[in-house]
């Protein structure tokens, strides 16, 4: 089933045209890596999906992106509401200067979640053990969450962002600042959240996307040059820019 | 056929996918050469030159373990997709098809010294026609990879139905020869075998074409008829 659906998505940075006429559509419960040499404008399209470029001035989004069929760029649309609902994860972790708790607490607390601090020890417990944290900080919640490892620092962060119990986790390159072992526990847990929640992650790693997603969509120069079941783009990939990108050639 | 795409940004992978297609040339090389050495030396009785084909069989099993070894090597380092990736899993293929060729050459010639004891029968005319096509075939494949042309690749797989034609009519040669007298029954089971190995050899060099269609297509061919015309042949009853 699509959860997102993108159409004749064009994105400009002043005159600079980042993303022509993207037509993408996001399955929910399923895993998307969006891939592409820098500057192909996967980031910006990831941003585009919970108008976090907004946030840039000099930025202009036109086409339509839908959530559940709705328009998310819709004037009416709360932003507040539409981020709780398609969370994001960033390259680097981080977490506010607070303790673990807070951390995972901040959000369930700004949107009313919890009615006691019952129902909060259950979020936060909840959140950290979906995130695959809980054990290893059950005994420290109190403590300032920057004392973590980088690796836990991001599993954090995706409880940070679940807490608030969002259809769609957008996760941009979540693993570029963790080791092989911190970045593999973050695939398998990218693995286990499918099943409650749609994920779109940008990677810069190959092997990442082939690993973790369902769908690939190859972006160059501005251009969703392909996009299908990651399997199939990596064995027998139709486009050559493709081709080229995936097996490391020139040009 | 590196020449018409582009190159890699690790000039190292690049020079490690040439070598690995050398080395396959070689081999095919190597697999022809035998199997026209051993159908050569029944054809002439030439015991000499089988027990070199027999000796020599050693060569291409050591080239395909080296190509095994050179694959999974690149397959750990190099992480390999799309095209790459289908190269290097036809090139594992195609060597064990190569080597098993190799075997079945070695088989032939491994039988030539049981069959020059006897009398010569004139079905080596037969035999040598069936080794001709086969042979062609061979070096029609080979050439294909290299050139990645799948059209070549096709009609060598089109052409395994001439080598069945070929066995089936050696095969009721052979019983003929047998019913006649039964002194020809040692020499002729010994031809039998051979005329298998050489329809062996025709499938082999099938699959082999298939793998060029996979390489270039990235899709494998619908299973071929596989039906061997020998199996309802019996000798009629009455004619005992």
């Amino acid at each position: 089933m699509t959860k997102l659906t993108a159409r004749n998505v064009n994105v400009f940075y002043g005159d600079a045209h980042a993303l022509k006429q993207v037509n993408l559509d996001i399955r929910q419960n399923e895993v998307t890596a969006l891939i592409g040499p820098s500057g192909c404008g996967k980031s910006t399209f990831l941003r585009c999906l919970n108008r976090m470029n907004d946030l840039i001035e000099a930025c202009r989004v036109e086409g339509n992106i839908c959530l559940d069929g709705e328009d998310i760029y819709d004037p009416a649309v709360d932003l507040v509401y539409l981020r709780a609902r398609i969370g994001m994860v960033f390259q680097k972790p981080n977490p506010f200067p607070k303790s673990v708790y807070d951390n995972v607490a901040y959000g369930p607390k700004i949107h009313g979640l919890a009615s006691s601090r019952a129902e909060m020890d259950d979020i936060v417990t909840s959140s950290l053990e979906r995130a695959g944290l809980f054990e290893e900080v059950k005994d420290r919640l109190g403590a300032p969450a920057t004392g973590l490892s980088g690796g836990q620092q991001q599993r954090l962060c995706i409880a940070r962002a679940i807490a608030v119990c969002p259809e769609i986790i957008l996760m941009d390159e979540p693993c570029s600042a963790l080791d092989p072992i911190a970045t593999a526990r973050i695939e398998a847990l990218i693995d286990e959240l499918k099943q409650n929640f749609t994920i779109v992650i940008v990677t810069h790693s190959m092997q990442q996307a082939a690993r973790v997603s369902q769908r690939t969509a190859f972006f160059h120069l501005g251009d969703l040059v392909e996009v299908g079941d990651t399997d199939t783009v990596f064995t027998k990939p139709v486009d050559p820019r493709t081709e080229s990108y995936i097996s490391g050639h020139i040009g | 056929m590196m020449n018409d795409r582009a190159e890699h940004i690790s000039k190292a992978f690049d020079e490690e996918l040439r070598l690995l297609n050398n080395r396959l040339a070689e081999m095919g090389g190597m697999a022809e050469a035998q199997l026209a050495g051993a159908v050569e030396a029944l054809c002439r009785s030439n015991a000499e030159l089988a027990e070199r084909v027999v000796v020599r069989d050693k060569e291409i099993d050591a080239l395909d373990l080296e190509i095994d070894m050179f694959s999974v090597r690149l397959v750990a380092l190099r992480q390999p997709v799309a095209a790459d990736l289908r190269t290097i899993f036809a090139a594992i293929k195609i060597s064990s098809d190569l080597e098993r060729i190799g075997d079945l050459a070695k088989n032939i010639a491994g039988r030539t010294l049981a069959i020059s004891r006897f009398p010569p029968l004139p079905t080596t005319v037969s035999i040598a026609s069936m080794a001709t096509v086969v042979q062609s075939m061979i070096k029609q494949v080979l050439d294909a990879w290299t050139a990645r042309d799948t059209q070549s690749a096709a009609d060598v797989c089109a052409r395994d139905v001439e080598v069945d034609q070929h066995y089936a009519s050696l095969f009721r040669e052979l019983l003929t020869y047998m019913m006649e007298d039964p002194r020809n029954i040692g020499p002729c089971t010994h031809l039998l075998f051979v005329a298998k190995n050489l329809e062996r050899v025709g499938d082999h060099t099938t699959n082999i074409a298939e793998q060029i269609g996979y390489v270039v297509l990235g899709t494998r061919p619908p299973d071929r008829q596989t039906h061997d015309p020998t199996n309802a042949l019996v000798p009629e009853a009455d004619s005992q």
